[in-house]
């Protein structure tokens, strides 16, 4: 019995990670290795597979398409987090002033759109941008000169900014959490310093908020542009499939066709590295950003 | 005091008037959804919200023929199932794993936490085509397994229990094992009360996030009875004769994401509290 229970002891912690263990082996590491072989190959449906060496990634450089998906991606990006990153950070800084009454009703009330799934979002967003009808235009009619009769799921100069729009309803209030608990944690004694030393507001935010609040602001960004990169559904649902003039495709969109609607599982494969490059560009960038922060 | 109050009035008039405008604006669809489930179809677009004039033209024929003509209640029954499963077993085993990274010292460790940080910056993704190929071959496809084992453990979860658990007393394990208790134990009794806020917080997160999966779902699943509610309504969308009913993929929505909206209230002291504990101190 005494022997046994030592044995439980020492073996626990390996018995206690080994799920983790085999299921990375087994559906991380394996088919990682996969996706290298089936780079390499050209395929339609798993198992008709033909060695083709890197045709796939020479081809991939010259195909206009997925450089379309790129461009649509990156701008997709750029454009959603200069606006969902201050819109985050102005609402939590309302939320965090000492007046505000009812500041958990608003909390949920800000955050509560990010339960809805994407597709979800993207079902609604379709009939909320409905022209002329829809509530969307009915709003710009009354407040803008623009009218209500812009197409935004016809026209493909509106097609990303509708999926931004849709996009931002989803993920304001998410980052609002997130800058809302830092910037409870920003001591309050050095705002009194500041106020001590004469500072003003601005002088406050970007002096003592804005250090106070960096780690998560560069989380936010990094988890931001990692999400944005792997845009999918909500383009893919709100105008089943590309959109006008291919202007909804992202590169994750353009791998399921390929992979999963057209069968090339190798070309695919060699979309999805491409989409490894940039994920990692941007996570190495983060990291020197945070070492050069902790050496500061 | 006073003098606080009166130079807070206007401005606070003002801080308020913002924040109920931007409740509005993230809530107002929402409210637009619920109408939208009982309008017809003649009043979708010809009424902003309800057809004042004619209350009594509301109609539940949308989720009438939502429930009867689709197999709506089958995806919904798929859907609580799957993400309860999938729920129970993540939540289990990603504790299970996080307890052993916070409290024991054992050899791998430190490269075991590599690897889930490098699995944390690999785009998911690039690993369909291969996944696919795995699933074909071991007959998967179409099956819950293909989703249930894959996602059985979150590195993600991980790592927030790790975070969590460092905050367990090590004199209370210490106790306990005088007392007999086996390290399984000490786990399930002593280290997962601990974290309940945190427990709940997951809960919430990996269920929404399987409730609202849809590429890979959409890539197994092929039979029409097991689609979960996603895939199904995504399908919905393409079918001619609903665009002439758009009533009936509104009360489809809602549908959906009722569920979800009461788990959430259900568990909301622990979420926000759980889930922003990590980020803000890391």
């Amino acid at each position: 019995m005494n022997t046994l229970w030592r044995l439980q002891h020492r073996l626990a912690p390996y018995l206690f990670v080994l799920p983790f263990v085999v299921l990375f082996l087994c559906f991380m590491l394996v088919p990682l290795c996969r996706s290298v072989v089936l780079a390499l190959h050209k395929t339609s449906g798993p198992g008709a597979m033909q060695f083709v060496g890197l045709d796939n990634f020479e081809f991939v450089f010259q195909d206009d398409l997925f450089w379309r998906a790129v461009r649509n991606t990156l701008t997709y990006t750029v454009c959603f987090l200069s606006i969902q990153i201050p819109a985050s950070l102005g609402l939590a800084l309302l939320l965090n002033s000492r007046f505000v009454r009812g500041r958990d009703f608003f909390r949920y009330a800000f955050f509560s759109t990010h339960l809805v799934g994407n597709v979800f979002v993207a079902v609604l967003f379709m009939l909320l941008l409905a022209p002329r009808h829809g509530l969307i235009n009915r709003v710009i009619g009354a407040v803008t000169p623009f009218g209500t009769e812009l197409n935004w799921l016809g026209k493909p100069d509106l097609a990303l900014p509708a999926v931004i729009l849709a996009a931002l309803w989803l993920s304001v209030g998410f980052g609002m959490i997130y800058f809302l608990a830092a910037l409870q944690a920003v001591d309050q004694e050095l705002y009194e310093a500041a106020q001590v030393d004469g500072a003003g507001a601005m002088s406050k935010f970007w002096h003592v908020t804005l250090p106070g609040i960096r780690p998560v602001l560069l989380f936010l960004l990094l988890v931001g542009m990692i999400g944005s990169f792997q845009l999918f559904e909500l383009p893919y649902v709100l105008f089943q499939g590309p959109g006008p003039d291919n202007r909804a495709l992202t590169v994750v969109m353009y791998l399921f066709q390929q992979g999963f609607e057209t069968g090339d599982l190798g070309y695919a494969s060699a979309i999805g590295w491409m989409l490894v490059l940039m994920v990692l560009a941007v996570s190495i960038a983060q990291i020197r950003l945070t070492r050069a922060d902790r050496t500061d | 005091m006073s003098v606080s109050r009166k130079t807070s009035g206007p401005a606070s008039l003002l801080l308020h008037a913002a924040l109920v405008l931007v409740s509005l604006m993230l809530l107002t669809p929402f409210l637009w959804l619920i109408c939208a489930t009982f309008k017809s179809q003649a009043d979708m677009f010809d009424s902003v919200f309800l057809p004042w004039g004619h209350l009594d033209r509301l109609t539940t024929a949308n989720l009438r023929v939502l429930f009867t003509r689709e197999p709506f209640a089958r995806w919904l029954l798929n859907s609580l199932f799957l993400a309860s499963a999938s729920t129970a077993i993540v939540v289990l085993l990603s504790s299970l794993g996080g307890f052993a990274l916070a409290k024991y010292q054992f050899r791998g460790k430190p490269v075991l936490m590599l690897i889930m940080l490098a699995t944390m910056l690999v785009p998911h993704q690039v690993l369909l085509p291969g996944m696919y190929e795995i699933m074909f071959q071991i007959r998967w496809i179409d099956t819950y397994w293909a989703i249930l084992v894959p996602g059985a453990v979150s590195v993600f979860g991980m790592f927030l229990f790790k975070q969590a658990m460092q905050a367990v007393p090590d004199e209370l394990l210490q106790a306990g094992r005088v007392d007999g208790c086996t390290e399984f134990g000490l786990w399930w009794n002593v280290a997962l009360p601990i974290v309940r806020p945190m427990v709940g917080a997951f809960t919430l997160l990996s269920f929404t996030g399987t409730w609202n999966s849809f590429l890979w779902p959409q890539i197994v699943l092929q039979t029409e009875a097991k689609y979960h509610l996603p895939i199904g309504l995504a399908n919905m969308i393409g079918l001619p004769e609903y665009e002439t009913q758009l009533g009936v993929l509104m009360a489809g929505t809602l549908c959906s994401v009722l569920p979800v909206m009461l788990l959430f209230f259900a568990l909301q002291k622990d979420f926000i509290a759980g889930l922003t504990s990590g980020a803000v101190k890391g």
